[in-house]
């Protein structure tokens, strides 16, 4: 017996004010080849471009027989894509083929696990319009976000608009970061950004080591299916009471955990606390984040910093978040990103302590001596660790271009601070 | 329609609606001579000696004024998208039977919809003035009647000045008149700022008609119009929505985008050195415009630096900078809220311009060409810094001119725009219409970098050094066409059927604005192909 009813299929937002962005439908059909109705805003300039575009879609699909509507508020093409995959996968879900736009790999940076990650900007997944200029705002980080911020509804179209996104948005040298969903529907989500040049997994709501590791299997896994070179990064969330008391266990779960960080607004819903600005509620669960981080070897990465207007509070909270051990802290609104950095930039009277032991402990390395000495006073090698860290800071801040620590802490340091002289 | 090829390579008619006219010739290529229009001679004698010109209704006003087919009727645009007045006034004239007129306003704005019914039976003839939205788009699709003739807001004091409009009747909204005619902007419920839009109206249209809805007794002072160049006063009801006709308060932006312009155009007045004691500026209150006033007073503060003087339109963030001691006067054309209509009304060093002071390129020397710094907007600029305020990229007519080619005499000239606006590039081959020369646009500031005009060899220098990023035109285009999915097609229009010209400040042709093909809109298109 044959089906003879159209199977349709919707995705995209439509409305007055969507704007880079597209509403969808298709209506596959037995007979009558590809009709295409377009309502575009840009259909004088690019109405060509997004017939090509569709047309070529549907023979990538085998597609042969269908009515479309696309109503367009001005795309870009990576979002029509996105959408209109959507659109025939929901028509049709055994749809197994993707359809994938060129990787522009020269807009990519190399990775490396102890990079700055000082701000986080998340963008919700299913809206593309914050996509292409994030990285103007030059955040260490963007986070396109599978989870909390995407509908049950959506969590579909948002995958292909993150896949869409890491193929062909500049990041403009922000590390591509996307946050997947929890438990099985994340691990789901991996086969949609791992082969796509994601630089940084973030697992949320982490309670255990065996969900760190059931990502990174499933990542191992992908990476061999898709032949995946670079590396990818992990950064588990920990947002209940369960993840801050299991917080070494998690951090030190896996070699490619980068940093472990901490979401505060589940974290004190979990507690059944409510959420201040002083934050007396967290303390203990930041300090057990920063304390178990480090004993990881890794970063420890503070909560997002949600009242985009309160750029008062932010100041002082990554001040504080400083204060506690924490090398980052997330955001949602670019506005932010300036001020977090200027929160975690050395102070100049830091940075002039830091040179002196930086200065001496050259000294008394160029002089074959191992103990280094200050004002007559020992200084200890995490006296000098941190004051090298410190100077690395300052160069970073200064403008200038910071070689990646892998090559070894020391040797780095010495070409840095000759570097900071010069100014 | 016969057109020729100006100084800037545009074609342009030789004869608008019925009057032969000169292609542009350069930037000072034109040099007018002879003598100013001289307005209508009158006497005392035929006027209230009490002073009172009080007159019942509009249209009795208009009859007196002796309103006839054909007339060209003037209004100002001070009370923005919240006038109610001409849009009454035009019922009222329709009602009179009265046809072809010739509307010459200052601008128009959304809320001048309405008169597109007297354009479509004929009370209207044509427009000459800024054409936004809905009447632009009437424009572009070649339905209006006669050609439409843009100008700057100085280019239309000079048309006036310089005898090439001549208007018959001017009607002037006044939120404070009393019943000789004086008049301002700054009291009553209406209250929008400064009336200097209307001045050359006054000084020049045989009959000029007050219309207030709030009379004082004599005298009205501040008396922004002088009663003197009034024939006839009206009281009505009200001239508008006190809500639109200034906001209560502006707010800056939240798009991180526009917000990354104007960090850069404000550190780029600071590190080109233009930021010192005495300087000027002039931005607009577009929202990239009043977050750089943000950006720009916290530099200031933080070096101590104080301008001698800002331009308007006026906004709560100009009027902060003036009471908070940061600049010695604000020089105002309009205020676009209450805090810049409260400023012009109690403070000494807030001081009302016209366009005669301001703008006027017929006059000798203006207020313009001495602001160190303006930062304007744009629709479109071309790799040579060519830039178009009045069309869209699809060839549409939707803006007017406003102040912005006059304010391109600065000393210099910053256009503050985004690279893209959804999937629109704004940096271009060629502008769809060109409405200043690249020569007189210094800078281009977007949130992907900061291009400088390559002539300007001492900002380059200047900025040599700068961690700004700098780039060219071209660089930003290719990024953005690359986002966008290739360089987008040209607007469908025909070159050989102008709707409405754009004149230089001068009042030579820049350019023309060619029909829109509707056809290829594409609001709807149906597209079918059937598989092999």
């Amino acid at each position: 017996m044959v089906d003879k009813s159209p199977k349709i299929g919707a995705a995209g937002k439509r409305g007055e004010t969507v704007r880079s962005d597209c509403f969808v439908e298709v209506k596959l059909r037995k007979s009558g080849g590809v009709n295409l109705k377009l309502e575009s805003k840009v259909a004088v300039l690019y109405g060509d471009s997004i017939q090509r575009l569709v047309f070529e879609m549907c023979e990538h699909f085998g597609i042969k027989h269908t009515n479309i509507f696309l109503e367009d508020k001005g795309a870009l093409p990576f979002t029509i894509a996105a959408r209109f995959e959507t659109a025939l996968k929901r028509a049709r879900p055994e749809l197994e083929a993707e359809f994938l736009l060129p990787m522009n790999e020269k807009k990519v940076s190399p990775a490396s696990k102890d990079r700055l990650r000082r701000s986080r900007l998340y963008l919700p997944g299913d809206e593309p319009k914050f996509f292409a200029n994030a990285g103007l705002h030059k955040p260490d980080g963007i986070i396109l976000d599978l989870e909390d911020s995407v509908a049950p509804s959506e969590k579909d179209a948002a995958r292909m608009l993150v896949r869409n996104a890491l193929r062909s948005i500049d990041f403009h040298g922000a590390e591509r970061m996307v946050r997947i969903n929890q438990n099985q529907v994340g691990l789901e989500d991996l086969r949609y950004i791992v082969p796509h040049h994601v630089e940084v997994i973030l697992i949320p709501k982490c309670e255990s080591a065996q969900q760190v590791i059931a990502v990174e299997n499933e990542i191992t896994k992908l990476r061999r299916q898709y032949g995946v070179a670079n590396e990818i990064y992990l950064l588990p969330i920990i947002e209940s009471a369960l993840g801050v008391i299991k917080a070494y266990e998690i951090a030190s779960a896996s070699m490619q955990n980068c940093g472990l960080a901490i979401g505060l607004e589940d974290y004190t819903a979990d507690l059944g606390v409510e959420r201040t600005r002083d934050g007396d509620e967290s303390r203990f669960a930041r300090s057990m984040i920063v304390n178990a981080a480090r004993a990881a070897g890794i970063q420890a990465l503070d909560s997002v910093f949600s009242e985009v207007n309160d750029l008062d509070g932010l100041r002082a909270g990554v001040i504080e978040a400083r204060s506690l051990g924490f090398e980052g802290k997330g955001c949602i609104h670019p506005r932010q990103i300036q001020i977090i950095h200027a929160g975690f930039a050395p102070t100049p009277d830091e940075i002039s302590k830091a040179m002196r032991v930086v200065s001496a402990f050259e000294d008394a390395q160029n002089r074959g001596i191992g103990v280094v000495a200050l004002d007559s006073k020992m200084i200890d090698a995490p006296v000098v660790k941190r004051a090298q860290k410190t100077v690395e800071l300052a160069l970073l801040y200064r403008g200038k271009n910071v070689a990646p620590r892998s090559r070894g802490r020391q040797d780095v340091c010495a070409t840095h601070l000759s570097d900071y002289k010069k100014f | 329609m016969k057109l020729i090829e100006n100084a800037a390579g545009r074609l342009v008619p030789a004869e608008v609606n019925g009057e032969k006219r000169l292609p542009f010739k350069g930037i000072a290529g034109f040099r007018p001579k002879g003598h100013k229009a001289a307005p209508r001679l009158a006497t005392c004698a035929d006027y209230p000696a009490d002073g009172n010109k009080l007159v019942s209704g509009l249209r009795g006003a208009l009859k007196k004024a002796g309103l006839k087919n054909g007339m060209t009727i003037s209004t100002h645009h001070h009370l923005r998208n919240g006038d109610a007045l001409t849009n009454l006034l035009f019922d009222t004239i329709k009602k009179m039977g009265i046809r072809n007129l010739r509307w010459f306003p200052s601008a128009s704005f959304p809320c001048h919809e309405h008169l597109l019914r007297y354009l479509q039976d004929g009370t209207i003839h044509h427009i000459e003035g800024s054409m936004n939205g809905p009447l632009g788009r009437y424009a572009s699709q070649g339905q209006m009647s006669g050609l439409g003739v843009l100008r700057s807001h100085g280019g239309r004091y000079r048309a006036v000045q310089d005898g090439n409009v001549h208007i018959d009747i001017a009607v002037i909204a006044a939120p404070a008149a009393d019943a000789f005619g004086n008049a301002n902007g700054v009291q009553g419920q209406s209250a929008c700022g400064p009336l200097g839009f209307a001045l050359v109206d006054t000084e020049y249209a045989d009959q000029v008609i007050v219309v207030s809805d709030h009379l004082v007794p004599f005298p009205c002072v501040p008396w922004q119009i002088h009663g003197n160049h009034v024939d006839y006063v009206v009281q009505i009801e009200s001239l508008g929505d006190p809500g639109k006709i200034v906001s209560g308060t502006t707010e800056l932006t939240k798009s991180p985008d526009r917000l990354l312009i104007a960090e850069y155009v404000a550190r780029f007045v600071e590190e080109a050195g233009i930021m010192q004691n005495g300087f000027s500026f002039q931005a607009g209150a577009g929202g990239i415009s009043l977050a750089f006033v943000a950006y720009l007073k916290e530099k200031m503060k933080a070096k101590g630096v104080k301008a001698r003087f800002v331009r308007g339109g006026s906004t709560k963030y100009l009027v902060q900078l003036l009471e908070e001691g940061l600049t010695d006067y604000i020089l105002d054309g309009q205020a676009f809220d209450e805090a810049g209509v409260r400023s012009l009304r109690e403070n000494q060093r807030h001081v009302s311009t016209s366009p005669f002071t301001s703008y006027n390129y017929h006059g000798k020397g203006n207020f313009a060409a001495m602001v160190d710094v303006v930062v304007l907007g744009a629709t479109q600029v071309d790799v040579h810094f060519n830039a178009n305020v009045v069309t869209h990229s699809d060839g549409y007519l939707l803006h007017g001119i406003g102040g912005w080619q006059d304010c391109l005499f600065a000393k210099c000239v910053v256009l503050a725009i985004p690279s893209f606006r959804d999937r629109i590039p704004i940096i271009v081959d060629e502008v769809a219409t060109l409405c200043g020369p690249g020569e007189l646009i210094d800078v281009v500031v977007t949130e992907r970098g900061i291009a400088i005009n390559p002539q300007r060899r001492d900002l380059l220098k200047a900025l040599a050094k700068s961690s700004l990023p700098l780039r060219t035109l071209s660089e930003i285009q290719k990024e953005v066409y690359d986002l966008c999915g290739g360089a987008p097609a040209k607007p469908r229009v025909k070159k050989n059927h102008p709707v409405a010209v754009v004149e230089w400040v001068d009042g030579t042709l820049l350019d023309s604005i060619p029909l829109v093909d509707c056809r290829y809109d594409g609001q709807s298109r149906q597209r079918r192909r059937h598989h092999r």
